[in-house]
């Protein structure tokens, strides 16, 4: 363990991901004071992604709040694992089960975009795909050989992935030495939409945009408050130096 | 009020406090911009402890629950995230604020005779500041936090023969876990703390025993009016009492503008892998610490077989060699011989990883002997000559690059031309050289006259 470790550490092993160096994500424009944009995001979250993953350190009644639902509707539209409007918003899918089935626990949600940023979210929810070899029948270019069945097939339809092969270089370090290395690979190209779903490619994206607005919303539900407060706090700040600077320069008035 | 001053008094010496220590506490009347950093961070202790009472009121030291905790801190608890904030970004304020204090002081030659005493606990605040902050880091018991702790606890094992069994000692297993977290909570909680409150107060009762140093190093002791009191001092009460409130309200504002506008200013004040929770399945792709440290970082990982015995050694022998023509007497001479055989001999026999925890450690004992190392005979910047100034100049954009450095992988070109570890490795041993060959450069500096009394701009 220790070699291990201290070998990470001083670079012995490669550093730079194959995988993760082709890749670019796309953009995505996040606008939190958009509540009807979160009410609908909350809505595809609780319904589609909710049953397996859990978005634990966060509450009903505190989401109901924030995105402007009243109780009453939460409790009527939202609340599906659990009865309780001040609960946690858990899966209905026990973990050791989730596990069993898809080998991996699906991992908590609730931090998510700030642990990958929303960027990742949405292109990672664009970036499914059919692949035969893989165990539930789905690829992602995001997140290869992702354990997640992609939930969401039935709106966007079925994409196939078209990859092109490239040269690329890689920096290592090896017995203490940076070596450049050159290789080939098969990386992405695009995407091609086989059978397509009841949304438009158009319908599709507003959806995700949604979905990932929420996320992270999620993420930090106080920002927008943190955000209100800053301008006061700042104001005030700026007020009492003002004031500040008056008293200094008179009491050093006769400092020469 | 007078009367209750007087029951006081009579029993407890507060007038007397008051009078010594700001009433009629004289300090010089030139204190500039640099010197307002003192005082801000006695504020941001003051705001770390207070802060930090409360995550504790929340906070759960336990492998399993201590992420929840923190997350339940951010979404539950009234102004939590307010708390939390206050002392994330506090952590990276304080290193900020103490780095420019330790520049100040390293500028004015604040560190040279009398206030040697000022700069040592000053250095051991540093070194406390590094542990509590290191150990405060593993709290929230995010996958960031552990991986840092993981490289960082196993570098003991570089160290010959007691190396894993030291490790060991300090996690209180074999790997980080719950007892490794319990023992960090216990230290970043309360010993940390009172440590670094003790060595704050007697670097201060040090600075009140000699009287501060000023931008023009002039010592204002030396000219007195008939009652005693030094011509260019003022009483630090009112009036730099009304100035640092002026020096505060400029730094809350900085403060207030990172906690309520960008938090995690971007991933450098809060890790993005931070917001994960630990896994020992999963290492992070880069572990890379806050920002503070990866100056230190890039030194350790700079050390590789090469660079001892290349860059390192010929270093080595070209200070011996000066040490050996500049020194007199057969002593020093001899000592300057051997103490560079000694080196080189580990150089070519230890472990490059060994010689990387050397240099980091190094790199901080150096600034201990920092007054010793210093010959020159005046103390300000001002009147410094080009050989000071340049040192500097270099030693300060060697600190940021390698702090650059620390944040990016060893094998990719992110300056241009070389690999980033071997601009690492040239900035070390600059960084290094900024210190051992000081006591040359300074002595042979030309410097210009240094006025009687203090200059007001
Ligand atoms: C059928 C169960 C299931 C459903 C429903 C589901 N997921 Fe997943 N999800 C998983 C599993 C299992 C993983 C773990 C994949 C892995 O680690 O290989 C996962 C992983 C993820 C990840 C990546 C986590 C990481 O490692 O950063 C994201 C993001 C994600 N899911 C988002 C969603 C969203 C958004 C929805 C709703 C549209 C959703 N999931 C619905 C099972 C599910
Ligand atoms: C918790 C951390 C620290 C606190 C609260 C603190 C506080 C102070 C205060 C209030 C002063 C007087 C005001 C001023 O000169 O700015 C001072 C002076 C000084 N400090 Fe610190 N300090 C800290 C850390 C350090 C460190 C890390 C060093 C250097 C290694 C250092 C070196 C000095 C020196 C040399 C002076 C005298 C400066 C002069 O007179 O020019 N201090 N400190």
């Amino acid at each position: 363990m220790n070699k291990i470790i201290l070998s990470l550490l001083l670079g012995l092993l490669p550093i730079v991901s194959h995988a993760e160096q082709g890749l670019k994500l796309d953009h995505v424009r996040i606008d939190l004071s958009d509540q009807a944009s979160l009410q609908r995001g909350a809505r595809i979250f609780v319904n589609y992604c909710l049953s397996c993953h859990n978005a634990a350190y966060l509450r009903y009644n505190r989401m109901g709040h924030d995105l402007g639902i009243s109780n009453q509707l939460v409790k009527q539209d939202l609340l599906f694992a659990t009865n309780k409007i001040g609960d946690r918003m858990r899966a209905a899918m026990p973990a050791a089960d989730a596990k069993k089935w898809f080998g991996v626990a699906p991992p908590d949600l609730t931090l998510e975009a700030r642990y990958r940023g929303p960027d990742w979210i949405y292109t990672y929810m664009h970036s499914f795909y059919r692949d035969p070899k893989s165990f539930s029948g789905w690829n992602n270019t995001v997140f290869p050989h992702v354990a997640m069945p992609f939930v969401l097939y039935g709106w966007q339809g079925e994409q196939r992935a078209v990859f092109r092969n490239v040269k690329l270089v890689s920096h290592v370090m090896e017995n203490g030495k940076a070596v450049t290395e050159v290789t080939e690979e098969r990386v992405f190209s695009h995407f091609v939409l086989a059978k397509p779903g009841t949304m438009t490619p158009k319908q599709y994206d507003l959806a995700i945009r949604d979905l990932t607005n929420f996320m992270v919303y999620m993420g930090e539900p106080a920002k927008l408050e943190r955000i209100r407060i800053g301008v006061y706090v700042l104001i005030f700040l700026a007020v009492f130096l003002v004031l500040a600077i008056l008293l200094k320069k008179e009491y050093w008035k006769d400092v020469h | 009020m007078q009367k209750i001053i007087a029951w006081i008094d009579d029993r407890f010496p507060l007038t007397k406090v008051w009078n010594e220590h700001l009433a009629q506490y004289y300090a010089p009347k030139n204190f500039n911009f640099w010197y307002y950093f003192g005082s801000l961070a006695l504020l941001v202790l003051v705001n770390q402890i207070v802060t930090g009472i409360f995550l504790t009121m929340n906070y759960k030291p336990d492998a399993a629950l201590a992420f929840g905790s923190v997350q339940y801190i951010m979404y539950d608890v009234s102004w939590g995230w307010l708390i939390r904030y206050m002392h994330s970004v506090g952590a990276s304020m304080f290193f900020i604020i103490i780095y420019l204090h330790m520049f100040r002081g390293l500028i004015y030659g604040s560190h040279k005779q009398p206030r040697e005493l000022i700069w040592i606990f000053g250095t051991l605040i540093f070194v406390a500041l590094m542990a509590e902050a290191f150990m405060g880091y593993l709290l929230p018991w995010g996958n960031m936090s552990y991986w840092g702790a993981q490289v960082i606890i196993s570098l003991f094992t570089a160290i010959p023969v007691i190396g894993n069994g030291l490790a060991q000692w300090v996690r209180g297993d074999y790997v980080v876990s719950d007892a490794t977290l319990n023992r960090f909570f216990a230290f970043h909680v309360i010993a940390l703390p009172l440590v670094l409150v003790a060595l704050v107060f007697v670097h201060l009762v040090a600075l009140h025993k000699v009287g501060s140093n000023n931008p023009d190093g002039v010592e204002i002791k030396k000219k007195k009016d008939e009652k005693g009191i030094p011509l260019d001092g003022i009483p630090f009460h009112p009036y730099y009492t009304v100035k640092d409130i002026v020096g505060v309200t400029v730094f809350l504002m900085v403060f207030a503008a990172v906690i309520f506008f960008a938090p995690t200013l971007g991933g450098k004040f809060l890790e993005h892998d931070n917001f994960i929770p630990a896994n020992i399945l999963s290492t992070p792709l880069d572990i890379v610490p806050l920002w503070y440290f990866t100056p230190f970082y890039s030194m350790l990982r700079a050390s590789t077989t090469d660079f001892t015995h290349g860059m390192l050694a010929i270093f080595t022998m070209l200070v011996a060699m000066l040490a050996f023509f500049t020194q007199r007497g057969f002593r020093a001479k001899f000592l300057s011989v051997a103490i560079a055989g000694v080196l080189l001999l580990g150089m070519y026999t230890l472990e490059a990883k060994l010689w990387g925890v050397i240099l980091m450690g190094s790199s901080i004992v150096l600034i201990f002997f920092l007054p010793w190392l210093d010959r020159s005979p005046v103390k300000s910047i001002r009147y410094r000559g080009p050989l000071f100034k340049g040192a500097v100049i270099i030693f300060v954009l060697s600190f940021i690059l390698l702090g650059y450095l620390g944040t990016k992988s060893p094998a990719a070109v992110d300056l241009f031309w070389f690999k980033n570890v071997l601009w690492a490795q040239g900035f070390t041993l600059l960084y290094l050289a900024f210190f051992v060959l000081m006591p040359w450069y300074t002595m042979i500096d030309k410097t210009k006259p240094v006025p009687e009394r203090v200059t007001l701009k």
